[in-house]
């Protein structure tokens, strides 16, 4: 056994260093994004057209959006990672077991956005909550909320957009979790999980973790890094393709088509923004942009927002997945209860707006 | 020799977490055996919420993200 055991190869810096770098990061940040139109336009004025032309626009849409998105992406997940180092999947265990239907769903709902979430953990987490004594309704509305309200969409939204949709979608993300979980919990569907997730009671007798590990502000900034590095080297493609797909539209799709297919007047387009959305499974990166070049083009917000919303919150790769643990009935029943809330806001909105 | 599982269904991170267990046991010179569960059912049964989850010698050391390096250290070496 080598008797030359190395030091821990992670850099020990101070918090106070940390401090430091996190105010000059924010200065720097901030000077940039001034910059973003000067920017655009240097880079457009370089290209052999007339800035004023289709392709012209397309280019300055294009060379606009994307450094803005990842400028908005990086300060937002890094202040978001910080904020989730403070929760963990356990700790929300234990603040919702038992809890009343009602408050646990408004609860649930908003330490879904908040508690640190991989969709790959979705079933061991679901058959912890549920077995821990979490209502299967307030499961639910975490379950709900986790993946549709998460700060990629939200910046995206925000920066794409405007603060007012994305404070929107906020808003009505958030309800229809705490509704859809509540009505579930009120259906009494605990006899339509599967057998042996009721066998199982993993809360009760679940081993408790040997030492807690103890994060100090350095930790909780690293973890904040780590986080924008994850999402960046999983959805830049997305945006790159995404804006340029939306730069297209902007530039060259007709008005009066997308006024047609996706505007208010046709009742249809809310539910079959839904269906459509089903099947389809990319991440907020890939949709937003596409959708705020539809919105451009006179696509109805309601119709849009209710596509967007259903390409997130309901995909056929998340349901293969419950499928271990719930019964068809009851997947049945979820895709009907989410679904439903996603075409009330849906028709609120064209009619609202 | 230890017995180090490593529960998570498979997606990268879980990946990145048992590569590390390995590394580190070579790196102290620790006989690890290194066990993956990637069943749902089993990850549910052993206490784990979030993954990847770390447990040594049948006791649950970690969950949830990534270890930190000087943690496994710790948890390898005792």
């Amino acid at each position: 056994m080598s008797t030359h055991v190395s030091t821990s190869t992670r850099a020990e810096r101070p918090d106070w260093l940390w401090h430091l770098g996190v105010a000059v990061f924010i200065v720097l940040w901030w000077l940039i994004y001034q910059q973003l139109i000067p920017f655009s336009e240097w880079v457009t004025a370089m290209f052999p057209v007339e800035r004023h032309s289709h392709t012209g626009e397309a280019i300055a849409f294009f060379f606009y959006d994307v450094p803005k998105v990842l400028l908005l992406l990086t300060l937002i997940v890094f202040a978001m990672g910080v904020v989730r180092s403070f929760f963990s999947a356990e700790k929300t265990r234990a603040l919702l077991s038992g809890k009343r239907e009602g408050v646990g769903n408004v609860l649930s709902a908003g330490l879904g956005i908040l508690t640190p979430f991989c969709s790959c953990s979705a079933v061991p987490l679901f058959i912890g909550f549920v077995s821990a004594g979490v209502p299967l309704g307030v499961t639910f509305s975490f379950l709900i909320a986790a993946p549709m309200v998460n700060e990629v969409a939200l910046v995206l939204l925000f920066g794409l957009v405007g603060w007012q949709v994305a404070v929107t979608y906020l808003a009505f993300g958030l309800g229809i979790a705490i509704m859809a979980g509540f009505i579930i919990g009120k259906l009494r569907l605990e006899g339509w999980l599967q057998d042996w997730v009721r066998d199982i009671h993993s809360g009760a007798d679940a081993p408790v973790m040997a030492d807690h590990e103890r994060l100090t502000m350095a930790d909780r900034y690293e973890l904040g890094v780590e986080a924008v590095r994850e999402i960046f080297s999983k959805v830049w493609v997305w945006i790159v393709l995404g804006i340029g797909m939306g730069a297209l539209i902007h530039g060259y799709v007709p008005e009066d088509l997308m006024v047609r297919i996706m505007g208010a007047d046709a009742w249809w387009s809310v539910p079959a923004a839904v269906i459509l959305g089903i099947p389809m499974y990319t991440n907020a990166a890939g949709v937003i942009p596409i959708v705020e070049a539809l919105l451009g083009k006179g696509a109805a917000l309601g119709t849009v927002l209710a596509f967007m919303m259903s390409v997130i919150a309901l995909s056929l790769p998340e349901m293969i997945i419950l499928r271990q643990v719930l019964t068809l009935r009851l997947i049945a029943v979820f895709i009907g209860v989410v679904g439903s809330g996603i075409l009330a806001v849906g028709f609120l909105f064209n009619l609202i707006f | 020799m230890k017995t180090v599982k490593v529960y998570g269904p498979g997606c990268k991170r879980c990946e990145t977490a048992e590569t590390m267990v390995k590394d580190t046991a070579t790196k102290l010179g620790i006989e690890v055996d290194v066990e993956k569960i990637t069943d749902p059912r089993s990850i549910a049964m052993a206490g784990v919420i979030s993954t990847p989850g770390i447990s040594v010698d049948g006791k649950l050391v970690h969950a949830g993200g990534l270890p930190q390096a000087d943690a496994l250290e710790k948890w390898l070496r005792a």
